[in-house]
């Protein structure tokens, strides 16, 4: 099995791991009454998500001079749909700390990285434009779960029913 | 000539009064504050205050001050704040409705600013507070601009788990802008 390169592993694994913690952070602050406490999971989710961002801007760049290895073979049905997923889930990667950093800016509330580099706020304070761009940003998660849900499931379904051992494409331990 | 002299100071005295500004104009002025969670500053602010000013602006160090700021009109960034920052553990408007600054000196520092001395009163603590501020001429008045740096556990603004400085700084930053103009 040809494997991506090492940086696109770990930049796959990462940027997956921190979207894991972050997705159910923001899910669960935003109902939480006021406190310090949800004063700072807001901004760890911040910090998470501007660091997502960043990491997915080397990612593109990266995955542009490095082509992956050829696909295993599957139907090509199966084969446009894993790409589509694909192309879907680096949009969502891009759009989702977008909308979220300009419904901070929106908000009022400036998005200041790691408490120490404040990002330039996109817009001026508006609460409707606010309360919109908080169900935009909800939204569009819900569907990058969706878009997870079906990258996953055909993860495993290779793994699993096919056997095909595509994961390994992705192993980070592999030598 | 003594007699010559207070004459003098007396006329000096009525031509200061004749300029004199005392009257604070609401819709040009405004009170607000810079408060930092997380390291990030949030701006907010009080729609309504009542300020006594009166200031000579050939002579500021003359000049006296009371405001009287109403704290439920308060903006704290977010309708979730606002409704926090009311409540007992902050500011608690229902047994402290009213912060109040009123000045006992005035003096002057390098060219147009000059220093307030006073006692701020929030939350039934008064303290002695140095407010630092400038005065510009314009058309009809003056503004007066200025500000200081609130120590809010000082006023038990935030007590509780709030106090907790490393969510939102002890220190507010308070800023004013007024327009002062002759009440005719």
């Amino acid at each position: 099995m040809i494997r991506y390169n090492k940086v696109s592993i770990a930049l796959h694994w990462l940027i997956g791991l921190m979207i894991f913690c972050a997705f159910p952070l923001g899910l669960y602050m935003a109902d939480l009454p006021l406190s310090p406490q949800k004063l700072q999971y807001y901004s760890w989710h911040k910090w998470a998500g501007v660091s997502i961002f960043f990491l997915v801007m080397i990612r593109i760049l990266w995955r542009t001079w490095h082509k992956p290895p050829p696909p295993v073979t599957m139907p090509n049905w199966q084969r446009l749909a894993a790409e589509a997923v694909h192309y879907l889930l680096y949009a969502c990667m891009v759009i989702v700390p977008l909308s979220g950093w300009l419904m901070s800016s929106a908000k009022g509330f400036q998005t200041v990285w790691f408490g120490v580099l404040p990002l330039p706020d996109l817009l001026d304070k508006n609460k409707e434009l606010g309360e919109t761009l908080e169900e935009v940003h909800e939204l569009l998660n819900w569907g990058m779960l969706g878009l997870v849900v079906a990258h996953v499931g055909a993860a495993f379904e290779h793994q699993f029913i096919k056997k095909d051992g595509l994961i390994g494409r992705m192993n980070p331990f592999a030598k | 000539m003594n007699r010559l002299l207070i004459l003098f100071a007396a006329t000096l005295a009525f031509t200061a009064q004749a300029v004199e500004l005392n009257q604070v104009v609401p819709a040009k002025s405004q009170i607000t504050f810079v408060s930092k969670q997380m390291g990030v500053p949030v701006n907010g602010g009080f729609k309504k205050f009542a300020a006594q000013i009166i200031l000579d602006p050939a002579k500021p160090e003359a000049g006296k001050a009371s405001v009287d700021v109403d704290l439920a009109s308060i903006d704290a960034g977010s309708s979730d704040a606002d409704t926090e920052v009311k409540g007992k553990g902050w500011l608690n408007i229902a047994a402290f409705p009213k912060a109040s600054f009123v000045s006992s000196s005035v003096k002057p520092l390098v060219g147009d600013r000059y220093e307030a001395h006073g006692q701020l009163t929030v939350k039934g603590v008064s303290r002695d507070t140095v407010i630092l501020f400038s005065v510009r001429n314009d058309a009809g008045g003056a503004w007066l601009e200025g500000g200081f740096a609130l120590p809010r556990l000082q006023f038990k603004i935030g007590e509780g788990m709030w106090s907790d400085t490393s969510t939102v700084a002890d220190e507010v930053q308070v800023k004013f802008k007024l327009f002062l103009t002759t009440k005719k």
